[in-house]
């Protein structure tokens, strides 16, 4: 990564600023040009960088009190099958592989469902276990109610 | 950090702009005119909502999300088993660390989960070291080693 991407990264990190030309005002910080910065986020944005851009909301605020972390023990064979079978159905809003910390976390993919109800993830979990034939595969519901922090990463520095 | 349902103070142009920018936002000279013709509404209007519904909690950010790794940043999920009597303190404690962009509390022995980000990947590891010898815990580290899916669009109706 270049100085100048860095800068920009660093100012983009921080939020767009709410003025009505909000890439001038990054450019100006920066030190470099507006169409310099519109090219930039849309490189980044067809290399499937920048995942998301826009607004990332405060769930619980918004009626989804109900977020479920859900953690299989699924054979490292059979794993990424799977996975990719979880990613299609709606109501999974994350699937991650992860490593099992043993003997005491034996599960290796992570499922996040956001839910206004208990019940809708109960529900939901049920069907995901009899339309992929998973029952048999050891899982465990993480509920959480309760957040402590909730910032944007900061990844890079000035 | 305010955790109730607030959605009935939103009126339908706060849910229209929520549920319209959650899949991305304009990337040209005047991005919140643009939106805020598709969404109805006006560019002074549609700045001075963001404003408010960031002010209110309703939105955590307003800009880009990317991985760190590919621009040699580190993150990670994490979690420990923290006892009853000393998880408060624990909980302020890694609030207070700057690395710890994510910090809650799930229902399992292991209580007490985080997602850390750091500027270098090679960060990780003294971040978690410091919070093992700080707390006198052990941490659970879960880097993601592939990811399947993204997509955390939650309208509001």
């Amino acid at each position: 990564m270049n100085k100048q991407e860095q800068k920009i990264l660093f100012e983009l990190q921080k939020g767009l600023p709410l003025d009505k030309h909000p890439y001038l005002r990054v450019a100006e910080k920066v030190g470099c040009s507006e169409t310099d910065i519109l090219r930039f986020i849309k490189n980044k944005q067809d290399e499937k960088i920048f995942s998301r851009f826009g607004l990332i909301v405060m769930h619980r605020n918004l009626g989804y009190q109900h977020n479920a972390m859900v953690v299989w023990n699924i054979p490292d064979a059979r794993v990424d099958v799977i996975a990719n079978k979880m990613a299609e159905i709606k109501c999974i809003n994350l699937c991650y592989r992860r490593p099992r910390v043993l003997p005491d976390w034996p599960y290796n993919l992570f499922c996040m469902i956001h839910a206004k109800s208990r019940k809708y993830v109960h529900d939901t979990l049920t069907n995901i276990k009899t339309e992929l034939d998973i029952s048999h595969y050891p899982c465990a519901v993480l509920f959480s109610e309760k957040a402590f922090k909730q910032t944007g990463a900061k990844y890079v520095s000035n | 950090m305010s955790q109730t349902d607030d959605t009935h103070l939103l009126d339908d142009t706060d849910k229209r702009i929520i549920n319209s920018l959650q899949k991305g936002f304009p990337v040209c000279s005047r991005p919140f005119k643009k939106a805020a013709d598709e969404i109805g509404t006006n560019e002074d209007e549609l700045i001075s909502r963001i404003s408010i519904l960031l002010d209110e909690n309703f939105l955590t950010r307003f800009g880009p999300m990317y991985d760190a790794a590919e621009f040699g940043g580190g993150l990670t999920l994490a979690a420990m088993t923290v006892p009853d009597d000393k998880f408060d303190w624990v909980s302020d404690y890694l609030n207070s660390v700057k690395e710890v962009a994510h910090n809650y509390e799930r229902e399992h022995v292991l209580n007490m989960w985080f997602v850390l980000g750091t500027e270098h990947q090679d960060d990780i590891d003294r971040v978690i070291k410091q919070i093992e010898n700080e707390t006198g815990l052990v941490v659970y580290n879960m880097p993601k080693l592939h990811s399947f899916f993204v997509n955390l669009y939650l309208p509001v109706d």
